[in-house]
């Protein structure tokens, strides 16, 4: 039997418990995350319950002066195409752009609220938080200058807040500051107001989609004249280094800031992000030849970077996050054309709409074997589809690999092995076509899925399909994810914040992705369920944090219980970094989250 | 002369108007999408991506967009990068630097090696020098430049920590400056010249041996000069002619062979960012890179016919 998570009760008394000191925070948010609730989410539950936010995670700071520290050279094996954070594209970018730009806070690795340019978290307590969830107001540091000199104030926020929202600019951080708004209540205060109660406010403002850029420089460039503002290429930003040189793709340089607003830091004299090559050499460089301090986003077989260690300069660091490998099954018939349209609403898959055939695949699913021998430390065997932070992780699932019950189950299904030795029931054999990317891992996962089928008599055919395609937004390609023009499909889902809310989009009704949205709905599955939709409406007007979690987890359980998806593996971000470099990756936030704290042993 | 360049250079554009609108047919024929990586971020909006297309005029139809690429290349309009968002020739003036310098001191790594090698290997032909030279070269352009890159990277940089394989930007000063690029350039460098030399060799090497033979050769001897004064005198000085529109033939397909190893050593240069481009679906800039190779291929064409008359009198251009 699987623990029962507890209830709303004993959650309330734990939380009290840490309030009068009898549990330890840490403890708190482990236990909360041995529960399947992800660590930002556990930190919330005691924000709202009026316990403080750890303010001061990366105190063990040790420099006493600021600079000396020579350069610090970091590898990225795709490099920074732009440095206008509202433009970035991908992590690369963010992290490129994070070098100069700061937000108000940043997500630590225990997916808790760290101040960067705010003077302290909102919270209850000390008024930042409204107690109708309508509102946050953020105090700002006093006395931060910009690159150039000027002061850093409350109209600066709001800027950025302008800036983003505007359609014109299409940044690509609309999405946290379209529904919001921002007003300026003092010099060093902004109130960010809602439209409705909202559980997970720290989202504009914070992390890589809260970087704020310079209202000085970038006020007569919005909307559509945001791509001629100089600024673009020649960042002026709070953060603890200054801009030097760019060269899109190639490199990102920077130098000591004299003026940063923390004391002591940062303690290198300059800060160089290489870009280019593969990811294997990349961990090379750090690993065993050490021309690098520090490596981004290792996607490289575990066994690879275990040999690599052996070279003995670096280590490799993996940062729990909430990406999830996993198989979805078609709850649409792919095979049938509807209005132009395969995958169509309007249908049924013939074979797997059965449960019991959906059951017995997730039961050939040899989870065990995946992590074992393709990822590794890098990919951990998991039953959920929400693997982090743990207060979001459900204990109400669960995972076996079992050919003998798959058997089992289908032969009670009606479903007999023909002459062929593949099942069928009323004429309909279990013949299913398995896609995903070109990607060695994954094609050793579709063989190892393959073989356990071919047991249970079940045939797979496995298709693979070039990762830019399989990952483009093309309407005209029948071959993209989204259009899930066959049985089974694989691949990564990244969840981006520290919250699930938008990442379990993927189980509601209305974001089914179909011909008429162009294929951009989230839901790939086009599983539905009236319970998840009402969880999900539920958990959006839900402001008690343990209650919105116990929501968010049911919708993770519906899904994975009714086997819409079967979670294979969720994926740790990995990099590697130099054995007297200090620094932590978060798997919330950019990898140079807390960049001013990074600093070399002597 | 004048009239025969001019000529020349006429025929070339409709050339390169035929090249561009193939280049331009078969990307937007491609798949792949720029915002690609938009699509698979739960926290970016569709209507983002959308607004990003109509911006860059992604939906419009083929023709149109070349029409109007077409018109601002006149212009001297490179385009306007979809990744970086910064115009396209800012993009590749920054990167060319490198690749020139690379590709460049490879040609001539590749020269200094070839020409006397080929010239003492054709002097004694089927001598042991010969059979090594022409073993060694065998060898040489048998093994692709990915390969030669690799094992260098593993004998020279992993195993003896002797040099960086990352090619970056230096920033040191003084004589740190001269000293950290070279140490970094010797391996891409060896890698491509020693590629280039390997086949040059043989050139080389048969261009001296249909000279050595001839009458005037014999001649020359004949009339007392010295061994030396006949071979670097009539017979190099003839046998050059056909290397030299050869390595002039070649240069586009040294620019092409370099983007591997640029991408290796992960040197800034066109190639690399070709590549980036490719795999960012950034159209502007594969466009305008690989019409950059296309000007070249055509350019250097002219430059080996225009070499070739030069050097040989018995050739009239015309």
């Amino acid at each position: 039997m699987h623990e029962q998570a507890p209830d709303e009760q004993a959650l309330r008394g734990l939380i009290a418990d840490v309030r009068t000191g009898k549990l330890s925070r840490r403890t708190f948010i482990n236990r909360m995350i041995a529960l399947g609730l992800t660590a930002p989410l556990a930190t919330q539950m005691l924000v709202y319950s009026g316990v403080a936010h750890a303010q001061a995670t990366p105190s063990d700071y040790k420099p006493t002066k600021r600079g000396g520290g020579g350069p610090l050279k970091t590898l990225w094996w795709q490099g920074a195409t732009l440095l206008n954070p509202h433009f970035a594209v991908g992590t690369k970018d963010q992290d490129g752009c994070r070098i100069f730009y700061e937000p108000l806070a940043s997500w630590d690795p225990d997916g808790a609220l760290y101040p960067v340019l705010a003077a302290e978290i909102p919270d209850l307590e000390n008024g930042g938080l409204s107690k109708d969830g309508k509102s946050v107001t953020w105090k700002l540091k006093q006395g931060v200058q910009w690159h150039d000199g000027k002061p850093f104030t409350a109209a600066d926020v709001v800027f950025n807040w302008e800036y983003a929202k505007d359609p014109g600019t299409a940044a690509t951080t609309i999405g946290s500051y379209s529904g919001i708004k921002v007003e300026k209540v003092d010099d060093h205060t902004v109130r960010v107001l809602f439209d409705k109660p909202t559980p997970f406010w720290a989202d504009a403002f914070v992390g890589v989609r809260g970087m704020i850029i310079p209202k000085h420089l970038y006020a007569d460039y919005t909307g559509g004249k945001s791509r001629d503002a100089p600024a673009n290429l020649k960042p002026v930003g709070t953060g603890p280094y200054r801009f030097v040189d760019f060269k899109p793709g190639d490199m990102v340089r920077g130098e000591l800031n004299p003026n940063y607003h923390m004391p002591n830091r940062p303690h290198f004299d300059t800060i160089e992000m290489k870009g280019g090559g593969d990811a294997i050499s990349a961990a090379r460089a750090v690993l065993q030849t050490g021309e690098f301090d520090y490596a981004w986003n290792l996607q490289v077989e575990d066994e690879l970077l275990l040999r690599l260690e052996k070279g003995g300069k670096g280590r490799t660091d993996m940062s729990p996050g909430g990406n999830i490998e996993h198989i979805q099954l078609n709850s649409t018939d792919p095979w049938t054309e509807v209005e132009g349209e395969r995958s169509s609403l309007k249908t049924k898959h013939p074979t797997l709409s059965d449960k019991a055939v959906r059951e017995a695949l997730a039961l050939l699913v040899d989870r065990q074997s995946v992590q074992d021998h393709i990822y590794g430390r890098t990919g951990i065997a998991t039953g959920n589809f929400v693997n982090n932070p743990q207060k979001f992780v459900s204990k109400n699932t669960k995972w076996e690999f079992n050919i003998d019950k798959a058997n089992k189950i289908l032969d009670d299904g009606g479903w007999k092995r023909g002459a062929d030795g593949i099942r069928e029931k009323d004429g309909k054999k279990l013949k299913f076509v398995y896609q995903t990317s070109i990607n060695t891992p994954r094609q050793k996962n579709q063989a190892i899925v393959k073989q356990a089928c071919q047991k249970a008599g079940i045939d797979v055919e496995l298709k693979s399909v070039t990762a830019s395609v399989f990952f483009s937004s093309d309407v005209a390609n029948p071959d993209t994810y989204p259009h899930f023009y066959c049985d089974i499909q694989m691949y990564t889902t990244t969840m981006t914040q520290p919250d699930p809310e938008t990442f379990l989009l993927q189980f509601v009704s209305w974001e089914v992705a179909t011909k008429e949205n162009k294929w951009q709905g989230r839901n790939i599955t086009r599983w539905t369920s009236k319970e998840a939709d009402d969880a999900f409406k539920a958990s959006q007007a839900e402001l008690d944090p343990v209650k919105r979690a116990a929501y968010l987890i049911k919708i993770n359980d519906l899904a994975c219980n009714d086997h819409a998806v079967i979670p294979v593996v969720y994926r740790p971000r990995v990099q590697a970094i130099n054995n007297k470099l200090q620094a932590r990756g978060s798997g919330w936030d950019s990898d140079f989250w807390n960049l001013q704290d990074w600093y070399k042993d002597a | 002369m004048g009239r025969y360049l001019l000529r020349r250079l006429l025929i070339a554009i409709p050339s390169l108007l035929g090249i561009s609108v193939i280049l331009f047919t078969v990307l937007a024929l491609a798949p792949g999408d720029p915002f690609g990586e938009l699509a698979t971020n739960p926290a970016v909006p569709p209507e983002v991506r959308e607004a990003l297309r109509v911006k860059f005029g992604l939906d419009d139809p083929i023709a149109i967009r070349y029409f109007r690429w077409i018109a601002a290349m006149v212009h001297g309009d490179w385009g306007f990068s979809f990744a970086s968002r910064i115009d396209v020739d800012t993009l590749i003036l920054q990167r060319l630097p490198a690749t020139l310098f690379v590709i460049g001191s490879a040609q001539l790594l590749a020269l200094l090696i070839a020409i006397p090698v080929g010239v003492l290997a054709a002097r004694k032909p089927y001598s042991i020098f010969d059979q090594i030279s022409s073993t060694l070269a065998f060898v040489g352009f048998s093994l692709p430049t990915f390969f030669t890159g690799l094992l260098f990277i593993l004998v020279f940089s992993v195993q003896l920590d002797w040099l960086p394989f990352v090619y970056r930007d230096v920033y040191e000063t003084g004589w740190r400056w001269y000293w950290e690029n070279f140490r970094q350039a010797i391996m891409p460098i060896c890698v491509l010249g020693l590629f280039q030399a390997a086949s040059m060799t043989r050139y080389v090497r048969s261009a001296v041996l249909d000279v050595i033979r001839l009458d005037y050769v014999t001649t020359a001897r004949a009339k007392g000069l010295g061994e030396r004064v006949v071979i670097v005198k009539h017979v190099v000085r003839n046998a050059l002619i056909p290397v030299v529109t050869l390595v002039a033939l070649q240069m586009p397909a040294i620019f092409g062979g370099a983007i591997v190893t640029e991408q290796i050593f992960r040197i800034p240069g066109i190639g690399s960012l070709l590549i980036s481009a490719i795999l960012a679906n950034d159209t502007p800039v594969i466009m305008a890179v690989t019409f950059v190779f296309a000007c070249l291929v055509v350019l250097f064409n002219l430059i080996a016919d225009v070499l070739y008359g030069w050097l040989d009198p018995r050739i009239t251009l015309g």
